[in-house]
C-alpha cells in the first residue's frame, strides 16, 4: 500500500477543518479504505473528541515524533468503523515540538500501512500550518461561505500554490440554500468564481452535524442527514468516482444550476 | 561572525545572512552547519537572507525554510538581485525589502531608476496577501483577487479581473493608468489620489483608469478614441 496524503486546511478558524477530517475520514474507511487521521493542531487538540476518543489516548502524535513510542501505539483504534484511526495531537505541547521534516518523516512511515492518511490542520498560516503542508500529496482547502473565511481561503490557495503542493481542491462547508436564495448569503458559484479551484464537494449547513460532534458520533454514520450524505461524496469523488452534486434547494433552481457548471461534467 | 561562505550581521529586525557566490547547496550546507553549531546564539531567531544573484525556485525556498524550522529558526525575508528568487519569496509570503540603514533606504528608493519602459510580467492569479511591486509597468496575465496588492511606478495592466488593491504611478507619476477586463478594486491609486470602486454592478468590460483634472475617472475601454 502506498498512502495518499490530504491535508485538510482552511486559514480562517472555526470552518469546520476537524469535522471535515472526522468525516471524510470516517466514510473512506467505511468504504473500505484503511485510514488514519493525524490532529496536527498541536496544543489545542479536538479531532479526538470529535471522533469520541479523547478517553483512550495513551500516545500523542509528539510521543510517536519523539520517538517515546511506536508510531502504531499512538494510532487509537475508531469505535465505531473498522479500518480508521486517529494520531492525537499534544496537548501540553506547542507547535514548535514538531517540525515539517518531522511530519513528513512520520507519514512517510506510515505511508506502507494505510490506503489514505488525512491530515487535519491548525488554523493560520504559521508553523502548525506549515507543519500540516508538509507531507502533503493533496490538499483541500475548506471555507464558509462569508467573505472573510473566503479572503482567507484565498491567501492558503496562495501560499499552496508557491509551495507547488497544488492544485488545492475547494470544500465549501455550513452553505445554507434557503440564504442563497434570498440573497443573503454568497452562492457557491460565488465562491468558486474567486477561488478558481476545483471544487470537491459542498456541504449544507445541518444541525446534524453539531449533534454528532457532541456525541462522537460522525455524521456520514447517519443515513438521513444531508451533511453526511454530502461528506459521503467528498470521499468517493476522492476515490476517483464521478459524483453529481446533491441538489440541496428541494426546489433545484439555483443548485440545479451548480451541478451542471461545476459537478457532473455535463454541459 | 564570519565564515568563507556565509557573512552574518545584526540588523534593525533580526539577524541578516550574507550569502556569496558560488554552489547553492553548499552554501546552504555551510549556514545549517553554522547555524547548528551556534544553536543558543540562533535559537528560536528571525532570519533574514541576502542571497545576491543566487536564482532560487521555491523548491531551493521551501527546503531551506523548512531545515531552519527544524533548528526552529524562523526565515522572514529573502532579498536577491535575481528576480527569480524576488518573486519566489514574494509568493511564499517572505519579505523581500531588509531594512539595513537609512542610507541604503534612501538609495533604494530614489527615482534614478526607470520610470518607464521597464515591465515585469506576472502569469498567474494574484491571491489574498501576494503583492507585486515593482519600480516600471506591472502586467498581469490572471486575476488581481480581493486582498491582493499591486504597486507599479508606472501603468498597471490587468488581462483578467481586477479586485484587489492597485497603486500605479506610485512615485508621482500623473499619466500612469491602470487598464482591466473587469475593473472592480478594493481601492484604486494613482500617484496620490485615491479612489474606490462605486460599487455598481460588475461588467465585464475592459475599462481603463486615469486622472483627469486630479480625479480618477474609470472609461470603458474604446479603441477609436485611442
Amino acid at each position: 500500500m502506498a498512502a495518499k496524503i490530504i491535508t485538510i486546511t482552511s486559514g480562517k478558524g472555526g470552518v469546520g477543518k476537524t469535522t471535515a477530517t472526522a468525516n471524510i475520514g470516517a466514510a473512506l474507511a467505511k468504504d473500505g479504505h484503511q485510514v488514519t487521521c493525524i490532529d496536527a493542531d498541536i496544543g489545542l487538540r479536538n479531532l479526538d473528541v470529535v471522533m469520541g476518543l479523547e478517553n483512550r489516548i495513551v500516545y500523542d502524535l509528539v510521543d510517536a515524533i519523539e520517538g517515546r513510542c511506536r508510531l502504531q501505539q499512538a494510532m487509537i483504534k475508531d469505535k465505531h468503523i473498522p479500518g480508521l484511526f486517529l494520531i492525537p495531537s499534544a496537548q501540553t505541547r506547542d507547535k514548535t515540538a514538531v517540525s515539517p521534516t518531522d511530519m513528513v518523516r512520520l507519514c512517510d512511515e506510515l505511508r506502507s500501512k494505510v490506503d489514505y492518511i488525512l491530515v487535519d490542520s491548525p488554523a493560520g498560516i504559521e508553523r502548525g500550518f506549515r507543519n500540516a503542508l508538509a507531507p502533503a500529496d493533496e490538499v483541500i482547502v475548506i471555507t464558509n461561505p462569508e467573505v472573510s473565511a473566503v479572503r482567507d481561503a484565498d491567501r492558503i490557495i496562495g501560499i499552496i500554490e508557491a509551495e507547488e503542493k497544488g492544485p488545492a481542491m475547494l470544500l465549501i462547508n455550513r452553505l445554507n440554500p434557503e440564504m442563497v436564495r434570498q440573497k443573503t448569503m454568497i452562492s457557491a458559484e460565488d465562491v468558486v468564481d474567486l477561488l478558481a479551484i476545483h471544487l470537491i464537494g459542498i456541504i449544507p449547513e445541518d444541525k446534524n452535524v453539531i449533534i454528532s460532534t457532541n456525541t462522537g458520533v460522525p455524521v456520514v454514520l447517519d443515513g438521513k442527514s444531508m451533511a453526511g450524505e454530502a461528506y459521503r461524496n467528498v470521499s468517493r469523488r476522492l476515490q476517483g468516482e464521478s459524483v453529481p452534486f446533491m441538489d440541496l434547494s428541494k426546489q433545484g433552481g439555483l443548485f440545479g444550476l451548480i451541478s451542471n457548471v461545476f459537478g457532473t461534467g455535463e454541459k | 561572525m564570519q565564515t568563507k561562505d556565509i557573512e552574518i550581521k545584526g540588523i534593525r529586525d533580526g539577524i541578516l545572512v550574507e550569502i556569496g557566490p558560488g554552489n547553492w547547496k553548499r552554501k546552504e550546507k555551510a549556514l545549517l552547519e553554522h547555524i547548528r553549531n551556534n544553536k543558543d546564539f540562533f535559537e528560536g531567531g528571525r532570519l533574514a537572507l541576502d542571497v545576491g544573484n543566487h536564482k532560487l525556485d521555491a523548491d531551493h525556498l521551501v527546503a531551506l525554510r523548512n531545515a531552519l524550522s527544524d533548528e526552529n529558526v524562523t526565515l522572514w525575508a529573502v532579498k536577491s538581485s535575481s528576480l527569480v528568487t524576488e518573486r519566489t519569496a514574494q509568493n511564499l509570503g517572505l519579505s523581500i525589502r531588509i531594512r539595513q540603514s537609512t542610507a541604503e533606504k534612501d538609495a533604494e528608493s530614489s527615482p534614478s531608476t526607470i520610470e518607464g519602459e521597464e515591465a515585469i510580467f506576472v502569469h498567474r492569479t494574484l491571491r489574498s496577501g501576494h503583492k507585486v511591486q515593482h519600480p516600471g509597468h506591472v502586467i498581469v496575465l490572471g486575476d488581481v483577487n480581493p486582498g491582493a496588492e499591486v504597486i507599479a511606478g508606472g501603468n498597471i495592466i490587468v488581462w483578467g479581473r481586477l479586485r484587489g488593491t492597485v497603486h500605479a504611478g506610485a512615485r508621482g507619476d500623473q499619466d500612469a493608468v491602470v487598464c482591466a477586463l473587469e475593473l472592480s478594486p478594493t481601492q484604486l491609486r494613482i500617484a496620490d489620489k485615491i479612489s474606490i470602486s462605486p460599487g455598481d454592478e460588475k461588467r465585464f468590460e475592459p475599462e481603463i483608469a486615469q486622472l483627469k483634472e486630479g480625479q480618477v475617472i474609470a472609461n470603458t475601454w474604446d479603441t477609436k478614441t485611442r
